[in-house]
């Protein structure tokens, strides 16, 4: 890690990047936002916004129970909640029996309540207020760790995969009939999306983390045409508003996440309106 | 696709006891259809009546009872069956930013679309499409396509690994009437220049008057079977569709020597 560290002082001509804390958000920042903006790509067009949203809230109910079972790491409980939670989702609305938009609502509301009402008890919330909102500056090099190896992982899946994905949201009975295994993929991505939400969540926090997934992808979809053109953009209005979010964060002394989330927002709006004026 | 000159007549698909059952209720009940290359047989019956589901049996999407047969003869033993399929309707918004070439490539190659395009799949894709006359098509996003060319376009993208089955799930909303005669004439033409035989669900009678080589009457099993005149004037089918009077001798007749 000091070699890293080392490297970045030397090519970074920036005062803040004196501080560990800095260079540690700096590289989490590079791990976490080009996966967000590749897998925010899928997520809007398939449109899951609503779900991912709600994995970002089953996070708490991940670290509560955690903290329940008295494990060291509530990555691991949040992980599996996550997967969990994920899977019995798409298991109701399968049924179709009420509107998907409202089972999601209720699955959602009441993983945040069930995690509030564990995490409150005898009034110590204030210990985990941090996951609201994220922090980005206290990430261990562990921890960069644990994300570098999810990059790994997902960069893998989305070049063995990204073309059955593709296919299967565009037509399943087409993907099936092409010999893709439909369920099996659609498993597999909702296990990345779980797990990249559940490992960024504590950096980001559960109010914006959504934000960050669909806001470069969205963005990029207001001006692109072709597939490639939409990985492009996504992942350059991601990687762009997570760097810029980051220095600016830390000059004007404001919450890192919703920073970025501003600078992503600012860039959809831009895109928006630049896009509806070519299209 | 290399292009057979015709079909040989030779190859024979036998549907065998297709069954499905949903819950309680039967869907499609012991289905047996015996089709041979250079036909196109239509699937016809009215709302709920199976046609969708039986499409999807075949197509092994969802869990069936009986099975599907090929074989280069009659006699001939068992071989793979490679089975084309064009859905009805894809799932796709007006600014969804695809294009053909990455709906295509999508489902036909194994290169990830989000890297750059390679000049050979591109130029393979280009020839494919330009059968249907869709090669201007390839950069378009797919979203803003018209009906009629999205159908041209699923065609062309059905046949490109030599099927011997092309199940097709008539459109039935956003075409028009040019675009749904036009719809006809290009399956019309895979039957005769390829070797492949052709299975339809259509919405449309007057079509099916004018093409069929086969009309199967199906109301979760088969009601009838035979040409579209035998159909038609039989009284199952009076019994589903009511009396219609389409005058088939008339409808056909453009086709010059395919009348009934």
């Amino acid at each position: 890690m000091s070699g890293i560290y080392q490297v970045m002082e030397s090519i970074l001509p920036f005062s803040w990047i004196q501080y560990d804390f800095m260079k540690n958000a700096l590289l989490a920042v590079l791990i976490i936002t080009p996966l967000f903006g590749i897998l925010g790509t899928m997520i809007v067009n398939r449109k899951m916004a609503f779900f991912s949203d709600a994995l970002g809230h089953s996070a708490i109910t991940g670290i509560a129970l955690g903290v329940i079972l008295g494990l060291a790491d509530t990555n691991i409980s949040m992980i599996v909640f996550g997967i969990m939670f994920a899977f019995a989702l798409n298991k109701i609305n399968s049924r179709n029996l009420v509107g998907t938009d409202t089972i999601i609502s209720v699955f959602s509301s009441f993983s945040i309540a069930i995690g509030l009402v564990i995490l409150s008890q005898g009034g110590n919330f204030s210990k985990y207020s941090n996951l609201l909102v994220g922090d980005i500056l206290s990430i261990t090099p562990k921890e960069i760790l644990y994300l570098l190896l999810v990059f790994c992982g997902t960069i893998l899946f989305w070049f063995l995969c990204y073309n059955q994905i593709q296919s299967l949201s565009l037509s399943s009975s087409l993907a099936k009939s092409r010999g893709v295994k439909v369920k099996l993929i659609s498993n597999l991505f909702d296990i990345f999306l779980a797990v990249i939400v559940m490992l960024s969540i504590k950096w980001v926090g559960i109010l914006i983390i959504n934000a960050l997934l669909i806001l470069p992808a969205a963005a990029a979809r207001n001006i692109s045409e072709n597939v490639r053109e939409y990985h492009g953009f996504s992942l350059l209005f991601s990687i762009f508003s997570g760097l810029v979010g980051l220095i600016i964060s830390y000059y004007i002394n404001t919450a890192t996440g919703p920073t970025i989330v501003i600078i992503a927002s600012v860039i959809f709006f831009s895109t928006y309106i630049y896009g509806n004026k070519i299209k | 696709m290399k292009n057979n000159k015709g079909a040989c007549g030779l190859h024979c698909i036998k549907i065998n006891h297709i069954g499905v059952t949903i819950g309680e209720q039967v869907i499609v009940d012991d289905v047996n259809v015996h089709i041979h290359c250079g036909k196109l047989s239509f699937i016809i019956g009215k709302n709920g009546a199976g046609k969708s589901t039986l499409l999807k049996a075949i197509l092994d999407e969802i869990p069936h009872t009986g099975t599907i047969e090929f074989r280069a003869h009659e006699d001939g033993k068992i071989e793979h069956i490679n089975i084309g399929y064009v859905p009805q309707h894809i799932n796709i918004d007006r600014h969804t930013p695809t294009s053909v070439y990455d709906l295509i490539a999508g489902y036909h190659t194994k290169r990830p679309v989000f890297l750059r395009k390679t000049k050979k799949i591109y130029e393979d894709m280009k020839d494919q499409l330009r059968m249907f006359g869709a090669e201007d098509l390839i950069d378009k996003q797919v979203g803003k396509l018209s009906g009629g060319e999205i159908q041209r376009v699923l065609l062309s993208m059905a046949i490109m690994d030599d099927p011997n089955l092309l199940i097709l799930d008539e459109p039935v909303s956003g075409i028009d009437k040019k675009g749904m005669d036009l719809f006809y004439k290009n399956v019309e033409e895979l039957i005769t220049e390829y070797d492949l035989a052709i299975l339809l669900v259509s919405h449309d009678l007057e079509y099916v008057a004018k093409y069929a080589d086969e009309v199967i009457l199906l109301d979760k099993k088969i009601l009838k079977r035979g040409t579209a005149k035998e159909v038609f004037q039989s009284k199952e089918f009076a019994s589903v569709f009511g009396s219609l009077n389409y005058d088939i001798d008339k409808l056909r007749k453009k086709e010059g020597e395919k009348t009934l």
